[in-house]
């Protein structure tokens, strides 16, 4: 299921794609760092420290990924990687139709990748990870914040779309 | 004045501990209380010490761009927003027009419109010029409130944000561009910018969308206001990039750059002006590669906490420097294959002083362009210039997130304002701040600290006893050793006594005080001048008004037909459209360079060559300004020479800078001139009949200090129409073709016999073809 391996971390698609791959070639490539390695990844799957390839990386960080975040949490991942789609979809069709009502693509455009950003934020804020970083921040006035940042950026795009 | 020297004192005072009633929760609301009166005084003093020029003169528009917002802002008023968003004025640029409403910075007018309306709303009729005039002042007081918010933000002192506002509401750096009637972009601009700043400090402090939305939406007023706001738009990204280079990258600084981002890069091209820029020019590159960085490094560190393991983030590391070289390769290719469009000319002209005088003479010939003087630091910020590495060093001594900001627009804004005079207005803020920050420690260190006198005497004891007790050897040396050495072993570090508190307070008030004079004498006598009202003082002492501009201008508005097209040079065009109201060739919006050359290569040719020109463009006035008489030092002769170079950069081959210097390379406008310089049609018209008004052989020019030639020169395709009292401007009407199909040489020589009986029969003729 390749779609879905992407999912572990929406926020970060092209790099989640990109970094196993290298923590793989390192890893293989550099064996004296491997020793290191069963220290640090007592949290995760053990099958990352045998793991030699994509496939097994992918399906340890899901696991980890399905049983440790809150559902609330996994939501606004969909929502994320919905938006992330629709973005993908417009560029597409730019690259692929032209870019005619420029305005209109541009809008569009910026307003997935805006509400994706804010989205990122509402989730790092309501993280409880971060609960040092956001001390005055509580989980309603982090998804106010969101409201409000929201509704600036729709009307924005409104008023730019033409 | 009085208001900003108790700013510092008052503040100080506050936090003493002297007085009683200041402890505890009244102390709190005391403090509170002080604070807010001493922040008004200083409102109100910023204000006050801007208003120099309308006493002494009149409310009255100053210089050359006011004038053109000022009629952009009764365009305004008077037509709506919708028809100012889409106005194209036909009257500027003639023949081409202007699409005013998509090249202009809107912010400043349309402040000044919704002030004026809800003035009417709420039954205050005041006139839009007062307004107008008057906004400067007003902002200049909220960038003094806007500062002492940044500054609080930096600092914990009490004091350092009122001093740093104080010092902003009176540095003569931001006033030069901020006294009353300098209804120019940067009156507000600079209130958006600092009260950005503001903001972007906040959002990064707490983490929060609200405050990267704030920050968004004033970045996004800022934009529409003035074209500095490229200086946000690199710094922001500047500030996020090292930061993350610095490893302190955070959630929260990932929440306040991406909502900052995203929302006001749509913001900002709500602006026609600035449009696609966004992401289209290099300019705004950085902003977008930081972004991108930014989703990086945040998604990397999501990816840690997922997979912890410790060669992963120098995996990441280097993961990202490899994506980060790739988008900057690619946004290399983009612009060498021309999608992304390259840096300006102006940016150029920012790194290379020499490129403009080169590239681009438009840009150069401008003064405020021009590299700085290194005693206009002294002029513009006084004490503050020395007291800004100390506080830029305060910054290092506790360096935080915010600290590392004011570090990086520190760096940055000193490198700007060395290049381009009218810099020093970016720099102005964070020298403010940063001074502020080092005074308010001085004042800090030698007004709060108490003498540590028991507390310090036990230490010592707590120090002494075990040495005694370790060994015999120790012992000895401590008996063998004098008490003094036992003292430097431990010393007092500070100075308690009051003596030495008060020599040092003492000492910086006296500072402050110098410094609120020099700010009051620089602005009362430096940047008070409207510029188009001249004062000068008779030897009496009195004041002696000279208005010859307005004088001109209203001339021209009472005299000529509403159509009729005056030429100048482009300086005089936003006065010409403002005062006089009159269709003009070329003006301070300089968006063609050609039509700007072609005004040039008018003025610096023979009358031969400009007369087709001027007929082509359908010139009916040509304006020149002339000091020779009043020795006014900024007229069009001293001008000329851009306009040859100007001219040059378009027609190599016709306009020659060479030939207008004398075999020796001088530039003269006596009997020394070349042939070319006395031919030109500019020469011809400023000193067209000057020599009538002193004895034969004496005709003097005071500005450049030279004698002039006994014959003056004569000129046959234009006639004098009017000259103003101090001759500074003289208006030529270009005559119409000759009815007898004649060049005006020979018509003019014709003439010479019989003058009055044919000039009156050429006219009769010139109105009858007017009217078919």
């Amino acid at each position: 299921m390749p779609p879905k391996k992407a999912q572990p971390s929406p926020s970060a698609i092209p790099a989640s794609a990109a970094k196993p791959t290298h923590a793989i070639s390192t890893a293989s490539s550099q064996p004296t760092k491997t020793p290191n390695k069963p220290v640090a990844a007592t949290t995760a799957t053990p099958s990352i420290r045998n793991a030699q390839d994509i496939q097994q990386i992918g399906t340890a960080v899901w696991n980890n990924y399905v049983e440790k975040t809150a559902q609330r949490t996994k939501l606004l991942d969909a929502f994320m990687a919905f938006l992330i789609v629709v973005a993908g979809l417009q560029f597409l069709y730019c690259l692929l139709a032209g870019n005619y009502p420029f305005n209109a693509f541009l809008s569009g455009f910026s307003a997935t990748i805006g509400q994706f950003v804010l989205t990122a934020s509402l989730r790092m804020q309501t993280n409880p990870e971060n609960q040092a970083e956001f001390e005055t921040i509580s989980h309603e006035r982090a998804f106010a914040d969101f409201v409000f940042g929201s509704m600036i950026l729709h009307f924005f795009c409104v008023n730019f779309i033409n | 004045m009085a208001a900003s020297t108790t700013a510092p004192t008052a503040s100080t005072a506050s936090s003493s501990p002297m007085a009683f009633f200041l402890q505890g929760e009244t102390g709190r609301n005391t403090r509170g209380l002080l604070r807010l009166i001493i922040l008004c005084t200083i409102a109100a003093a910023a204000v006050a010490s801007r208003l120099f020029s309308v006493i002494r003169f009149e409310s009255i528009i100053h210089e050359f761009d006011p004038w053109f917002n000022f009629r952009a802002t009764k365009y305004l008023v008077n037509h709506g927003f919708y028809a100012f968003w889409d106005w194209f004025d036909d009257r500027t640029w003639h023949p081409l027009g202007r699409v005013t409403g998509g090249t202009l910075y809107p912010g400043l007018m349309v402040t000044s419109g919704s002030i004026y309306h809800l003035l009417r709303f709420l039954t205050l009729p005041v006139d839009i010029r007062n307004i107008c005039v008057l906004l400067a002042p007003a902002c200049s007081g909220l960038t003094a409130f806007a500062s002492y918010l940044f500054t609080s933000e930096m600092s914990d002192s009490p004091s350092a944000g009122l001093l740093a506002a104080i010092f902003m509401g009176i540095a003569p750096g931001y006033i030069s561009r901020s006294v009353a009637g300098s209804y120019d972009n940067e009156a507000i601009a600079i209130f958006l910018l600092v009260f950005t700043f503001y903001l972007w400090i906040k959002a990064v402090k707490v983490g929060s969308i609200m405050w990267g939305a704030l920050t968004a939406l004033f970045y996004g007023y800022m934009v529409s206001a003035w074209g500095g706001y490229v200086f946000i738009t690199n710094l922001l990204p500047l500030h996020a990039f090292v930061l993350i280079c610095m490893g302190r990258f955070s959630p929260r600084l990932y929440v306040s750059y991406t909502t900052w981002y995203a929302l006001g890069t749509l913001a900002s091209m709500q602006i026609p002006f600035v449009g696609f820029l966004p992401i289209r020019s290099s300019d705004h590159m950085a902003a977008l590669g930081v972004f991108g960085l930014t989703q990086l490094v945040g998604a990397a560190e999501y990816l840690r906490s997922q997979l912890p393991s410790k060669q992963f983030q120098t995996v990441i590391r280097s993961a990202v420097l490899l994506i980060f070289v790739v988008a900057f390769g690619g946004l290399v290719l983009l612009t060498v294959s021309g999608v992304v469009a390259p840096w300006s000319g102006r940016f150029y002209s920012l790194w290379d002083t020499g490129y403009a005088k080169i590239h681009i003479p438009i840009i150069a010939s401008v003064s405020e362009h021009q590299p700085t003087a290194w005693p206009a630091f002294f002029f513009d910020l006084n004490m503050l210039i020395w007291l800004f590495p100390a506080g830029v060093y305060m910054c290092f001594r506790k360096l935080k997130d915010e600290q590392v900001f004011i570090v990086i627009y520190a760096v940055l804004a000193s490198y700007f304002a060395g290049v381009m005079v009218r810099l020093m207005l970016t720099l102005t803020p964070v020298v403010c701040v940063a001074a502020a920050m080092a005074l308010s420690q001085i004042l800090d260190t030698f007004l709060v600290a108490s003498a540590p006198t028991e507390n310090d005497a036990d230490t010592k004891q707590a120090n002494g006893t075990p040495a005694g007790a370790n060994g015999s050897i120790a012992d000895k040396l401590s008996s063998a050793l004098p008490d003094t050495l036992r003292s430097t072993k431990s010393p007092l570090v500070g100075i308690y006594s009051y003596l030495s508190k008060s020599l040092i307070t003492g000492a910086i008030t006296s500072y402050l005080l110098l410094f609120v004079l020099h700010c009051t004498w620089v602005t009362s006598n430096a940047y008070s001048s409207p510029s188009v009202v001249l004062a000068s003082r008779l030897p009496d002492g009195s004041q002696h008004i000279i208005d010859d501009y307005r004088e001109a201008y209203y001339w021209l508005r009472q005299n000529t037909e509403p159509t009729a097209k005056v030429m100048s040079w482009w300086d005089y065009g936003y006065q010409i459209g403002g005062m006089a109201d009159r269709p003009t060739l070329v003006d301070n919006n300089t968006w063609n360079n050609t039509h700007i050359a072609t005004v040039g290569k008018a003025m610096s040719s023979r009358e031969e060559v400009s007369y087709p020109i001027m007929k082509q463009h359908e010139v009916d006035y040509v304006l020149v300004v002339f000091g020779g008489l009043l020795g006014y030092s900024g007229d069009d002769i001293n001008k000329f020479l851009w306009m040859v170079r100007i001219a040059e950069g378009i027609w190599p081959d016709e306009v020659k800078e060479r030939d207008f210097f004398t075999q020796r390379g001088e530039y003269r406008v006596d009997d020394q001139a070349t042939p070319t310089m006395r031919n030109s049609l500019m020469y011809k018209m400023s000193y067209y009949n000057y020599n009538s008004l002193f004895p034969a052989g004496q005709a003097m020019d005071r500005v450049r200090g030279s004698k002039l030639p006994a014959d003056g020169p004569q000129l046959s395709t234009v006639e004098e129409a009017f000259t103003s009292e101090n001759w500074i401007i003289r208006i030529y009407k270009v005559k119409d073709f000759d009815n007898l199909g004649r060049n005006h040489q020979d018509a003019t020589a014709f003439e010479k016999g019989n003058k009055r009986k044919k000039t009156s029969a050429k006219r009769r003729g010139a109105r009858v073809l007017r009217v078919d």
